[in-house]
């Protein structure tokens, strides 16, 4: 054994102790001199014109610096490619004070740059603006016959696939059949971290800006199309984030607005939203969805339809996959997906955790669990009974799935052996009525072109970086532990660099996909160093590895050795000194193996087991005990990878009880934009919550075997404490959140 | 934000005299209201007079066995005091179940009383609000009323008081200590708030300058038989949409004496004496208990989303009388919200 064997051990958060003793620095903490301060006027109507902006009347104020507005924005650029950013949906992006139309509530209608963040807030206070209001449509009920199939216009997107078998006919000859529509409300991403951009003048038209985003890169390319930059003069950095789930994947318009007042102004600038403007972008679209199952006598599916509609903007066509899991979760003969979108004068939803998945998976397990009831099984042995070996949508392989390794230790930890299955059929000491329930989901294990550069000096100090980012899931630690393991390093020894637009070209952080293409980066990058150490360490006087080939050693324990004798080693550091040699570097860039992939499915699972406690009189419900287990591949930090499950969990509980952004439709504006009125939960809402990872090998998906963890933590967990509601009360609530009301 | 001026006051008669002296001032206890609603621009005071300097923050033993809370006691120190502990558990369960605990280490029993009523409108400047702009129109009323009343509400309004340790004052009748530019007054806790009528902008009957001192809670504290219970949509750090303060004083199982106020469901504390006088000489048991909830919520109305509160307030006052009826209800020392 090594003690340089990082790779799925429990590793603490290399940047927990900068985070606790706050020298981490986030976007809006970046100290530079001479800073104005901006603040977004937002509007208070859903759709129509500016009239008049009474600008003159806040200039008057001293120190109010400028107020910007689509009466004196700069001509930029012209065309919508400008404003497309890496996961921009088909259509027109927004553009920040472009015009005087207004399509949707809170949009921004002029920035105001002061001298200090207090002035500013209070002129955009008193600031006039006049509008002409037009009829809105913001409601998606009123819209379900002006629902379409978008194009395939966003990266990711998968059109349902082509319908198989007759699920029609099918689903008339069964002796079990179910139907039923599912509603769930819109969801904001709400991070703690509200976004900012700090930008810094550097003269001469010049830039860094320090940016709340998942992606430094995509903000750079969005920022130097739109004003005409080059890459070297607009830098943008993001070293760590308070949160993102998926909220920083687009550039946002305070991105926008603060460099549009830096450019103009000659001078840095920085602009932070509220809260309540955190509701004013993207958001988990308000979705309907439509199932209609059929079992047949031995509780295998007969037919699977599932149907979607949801919202999206006047302006861009929002898509994510609901429906197409529905296809490969569990095997079925007879099938057909429908996916629809309907525009309303909102703005452009936006990925959130598990985009699609979630919002799917609530449909789909709640429905197999009422035909699991239809037919009476046990809702795991229904699902077990339909177990997909093959992925139907495409006809291929998994290239892993130990999902029902997950559905058996899931359920052995959980003890659903004990469960009886009729509704209000459990108790607890107290009385209370408890209901246990099962869900579960498919997410895709996705590995994206990304790059990195290593570097180490000759006291043995190694620097690996990339330009990924690290919105609080512990990529500076699994990058950290790869490097170390790779080559052989302690961990205190490695320091890796991360969200900023000078490293070496990286994705996005977003899909699951930052270890798995980042990892391998990382890994393949260290190794490429590593062989120019070897090299060196031939070269050594009487050195004992002159006749070694490289697939003879190992990095270990701060040595190059032999793997066959141990004794035969080289300590690293003295490897460097002798060369001569003050630093040692490699880059490299890592594609996905498409010829090694192509034939198979790349997909993670999990299945989530949810108790729930019932008031029956007063409709409170309780999460008591939940049990995650997930196929992932390989899990490179059993440490940071529980907590993201364990956030996933929560997060998906404040989905089933209680999280929802309400628009009155009469203002076409979210009411309860404030997290007074916005429900999240909170830590008296949360009790038991157990992970397990299932072991699952897959050398197709991946060199190190990685298949991510993000998303796929959050599928089934609405699902499992809504199936778990009805087992303890008998009501099948089919639109979430599950508040007190449903219950009563 | 708009600008405005400060000055902390050290005797109550320079802080009424510092108020009186400047148009649209406020006092500023702890803040946790008022700074909320000066940051969404729906208070719009030019001038603070801080009051945290003040001697108003004993708490101490009244000649007639009562307890005198000090309008700057905050609502933790109160919660924690011991003789509100073990005399009125009561207002230690409704101060507790209300915000967090860094809410309650800052707010003062002054400024529980003083905050505004909650609704989603009255906060938000781009819809129109009676309260926030007198005349404006309610918009609640066929909107998003989640949150809204259903007694006692008007035309011209239907917000909700937002407070727990009213709920369980408004049971425990105190009587609020003010001085203003006319003197010294007392004024009964019931009175304190008022129903928004068609001047929903005033939320209780201060007259302008009137700076609360103290609340003198009498010396019955219902500390054997009594139930603070909270009802809303996460275990804590959320308003309630129905809360119930219960107080019994049980002769075996006759009901000697009653309190019952309810939260979540008006403009003010909703303190029901026709229902208690219906409890006094019956039974404890469950049918009193549902025939006194269907009188409470007799004359309530919903308004679309808020249309269950009326079916969960029956049940809620049921489940309070029966939790204060057995008697086995205690001063939270840790958590209470959470019991699964």
């Amino acid at each position: 054994m090594s003690t340089t064997n990082y790779i799925g051990k429990p590793t603490s958060r290399v940047d927990g102790p900068a985070k606790v003793t706050g020298t981490a620095t986030y976007a809006a903490e970046y100290s530079v001199a001479n800073m104005a301060y901006g603040y977004v006027v937002s509007s208070p109507i859903a759709k129509g014109k500016i009239t008049k902006i009474h600008a003159e009347e806040v200039l008057a104020l001293p120190g109010v610096v400028q107020v910007f507005s689509h009466e004196n924005v700069p001509s930029l650029a012209w065309f919508d490619r400008s404003y497309k950013d890496d996961v921009a949906p088909g259509g027109s992006p927004f553009r920040a004070l472009h015009d005087a139309d207004i399509k949707f509530s809170q949009q921004p209608v002029a920035l105001i740059v002061a001298e200090t963040f207090e002035l500013a807030r209070y002129a955009a206070s008193v600031l006039r603006v006049e509008y002409q209001q037009e009829d809105h449509e913001t409601s998606l009920e009123t819209q379900r016959a002006k629902g379409y199939e978008p194009g395939a216009g966003k990266t990711g997107f998968q059109p349902p696939p082509a319908p198989r078998g007759n699920p029609d006919k099918a689903w008339e000859e069964a002796p079990h059949r179910m139907e039923a529509e599912y509603v769930h409300g819109a969801q904001h991403h709400n991070p703690m971290e509200l976004f900012s951009t700090t930008v810094e003048w550097r003269g001469e038209g010049k830039i860094t800006a320090y940016d709340k985003t998942q992606g430094v890169m995509n903000v750079q390319q969005y920022l130097t199309k739109i004003f005409g930059l080059k890459k070297d003069d607009c830098r943008v950095v993001n070293e760590y984030m308070g949160g993102g789930f998926g909220s920083g994947l687009r550039p946002q318009y305070s991105a926008y607005l603060a460099v549009l007042a830096a450019l103009e102004l000659k001078r840095s600038v920085r602009l932070t939203l509220t809260r309540e403007q955190m509701f004013s972008f993207g958001h988990r679209p308000h979705t309907l969805q439509y199932l209609k199952l059929a079992a047949n006598a031995d509780g295998t599916l007969a037919a699977l339809q599932h149907h979607a509609l949801h919202e999206t903007s006047q302006f861009e066509d929002y898509t994510e996959n609901v429906v197409n899991w529905s296809g490969m979760l569990y095997q079925c003969e007879n099938v057909k997906l429908g996916y629809q979108i309907a525009k309303l004068d909102m703005y452009t939803p936006l990925d959130m955790r598990a985009p699609g998945a979630a919002s799917g998976s609530i449909g789909l397990e709640i429905a197999m669990d009422e035909m699991a009831y239809a037919a009476g099984l046990d809702p795991l042995e229904f699902r077990l009974r339909n177990y997909a070996e093959r992925d139907q949508n495409v006809d291929k392989p998994f290239s892993s799935k130990k999902l029902r390794e997950c559905y058996h230790q899931g359920a052995a930890k959980f003890g659903w052996d004990k469960r009886t299955q009729a509704p209000g059929s459990m108790r607890n000491a107290d009385g209370k009525l408890v209901g246990w329930g099962v869900g579960g989901g498919v997410w895709d294990a996705t590995q994206q072109k990304a790059a990195a550069k290593a570097s180490i000096t000759a006291d043995g100090k190694l620097t690996v970086s990339s330009a990924t980012g690290e919105n609080g899931t512990g990529t500076y630690t699994i990058m950290s532990q790869i490097a170390a393991e790779t080559l052989g390093l302690p961990i205190e020894a490695v320091t890796f660099k991360l969200g900023d637009t000078d490293l070496p070209e990286s994705p996005l952080q977003g899909g699951s996909w930052t270890a798995a293409s980042v990892g391998s980066a990382v890994q393949s990058t260290c190794e490429a160093l590593a062989e120019k150490i070897f090299k060196l360490a031939r070269k050594m006087d009487d050195s004992p590895l002159r006749d070694a080939k490289f697939e003879d050693v190992e990095f270990a324990s701060g040595q190059l050795r032999l793997r066959a004798d141990h004794s035969q080693a080289v300590v690293l550091r003295d490897v460097l000194q002798a060369s001569g040699e003050a630093k040692l570097e490699a880059d490299s860039s890592v594609m996905p193996n498409m010829v090694k992939q192509n034939g198979y499915s790349l997909h993670s699972h999990n299945v989530v087991f949810a108790e729930v406690t019932v008031d029956e009189d007063l409709g409170t419900v309780h999460v008591t005990r939940v049990v995650n287990a997930i196929a992932a591949g390989r899990i490179l930090n059993l440490k940071t990878a529980r907590s993201q499950v364990l956030g996933s969990v929560v997060w998906g509980l404040g989905m089933a009880l209680m999280e929802e952004t309400v628009m009155d439709h009469k203002f076409g504006r979210y009411m309860n934009h404030n997290f007074a009125e916005y429900h999240v939960p909170v830590n008296a809402d949360i009790h038991d919550i157990d992970v397990l990872f299932v072991e699952e090998e897959d050398d197709i998906v991946n060199p190190l075997g990685v298949k991510g963890i993000g998303e796929v933590g959050m599928l089934g967990v609405a699902a499992a404490v809504a199936n778990a509601v009805f087992h303890a009360t008998g009501k099948r609530v089919r639109d979430l959140p599950v508040m007190i009301d449903k219950l009563l | 934000m708009n600008p405005f001026t400060y000055s902390r006051a050290t005797a109550v008669a320079d802080a009424v005299r510092d108020k009186a002296s400047h148009p649209d001032s406020e006092y500023l206890g702890g803040g946790t209201n008022l700074i909320d609603l000066m940051k969404e621009n729906v208070a719009r005071p030019t001038h603070l007079v801080g009051l945290n300097k003040l001697p108003l923050a004993d708490i101490e033993a009244l000649p007639d066995g009562g307890l005198r809370l000090g309008a700057l006691a905050t609502n933790a120190d109160t919660a924690w005091h011991d003789e509100v502990k073990s005399r009125y558990p009561l207002l230690n369960q409704a101060i507790l179940a209300g915000a967090s605990p860094q809410l309650r280490n800052a707010a003062t029993n002054g400024g529980n009383l003083m905050q505004r009523t909650r609704c989603y409108y009255f906060y938000d400047l781009a819809t129109p609000c009676n309260k926030r702009e007198p005349g404006s129109g309610c918009s609640a009323i066929g909107g998003y009323n989640r949150v809204c009343g259903i007694l006692g509400t008007s035309e011209s309004c239907i917000a909700t008081h937002p407070s727990d340790m009213c709920v369980a004052l408004a049971a425990l009748a105190p009587t609020v200590r003010v001085s203003g530019p006319n003197g010294d007054r007392t004024i009964a806790f019931d009175d304190f708030h008022r129903l928004p009528g068609d001047q929903p902008e005033k939320d209780n009957n201060l007259e302008p300058g009137e700076l609360i001192t103290g609340l003198d809670l009498p010396a019955k504290g219902f500390e054997k038989n009594f139930s603070y219970l909270k009802l809303r949509d996460r275990s804590s750090y959320a308003f309630a949409l129905i809360s119930v303060a219960a107080g019994l004083e049980l002769e075996g199982n006759t009901i000697k004496d009653a309190r019952l106020a309810l939260g979540g469901v008006a403009h003010k504390p909703w303190r029901d004496q026709e229902a208690e006088n219906m409890l006094k000489g019956q039974p404890a048991t469950e049918d009193t208990f549902r025939r006194v909830a269907a009188k409470v919520v007799a004359d309530a109305k919903g308004h679309g989303s808020n249309d269950f509160k009326i079916e969960l307030a029956k049940r809620a006052i049921v489940r309070a009388l029966k939790q204060a009826a057995e008697g086995n209800q205690h001063a939270a020392d840790v958590f209470l919200n959470s019991n699964p």
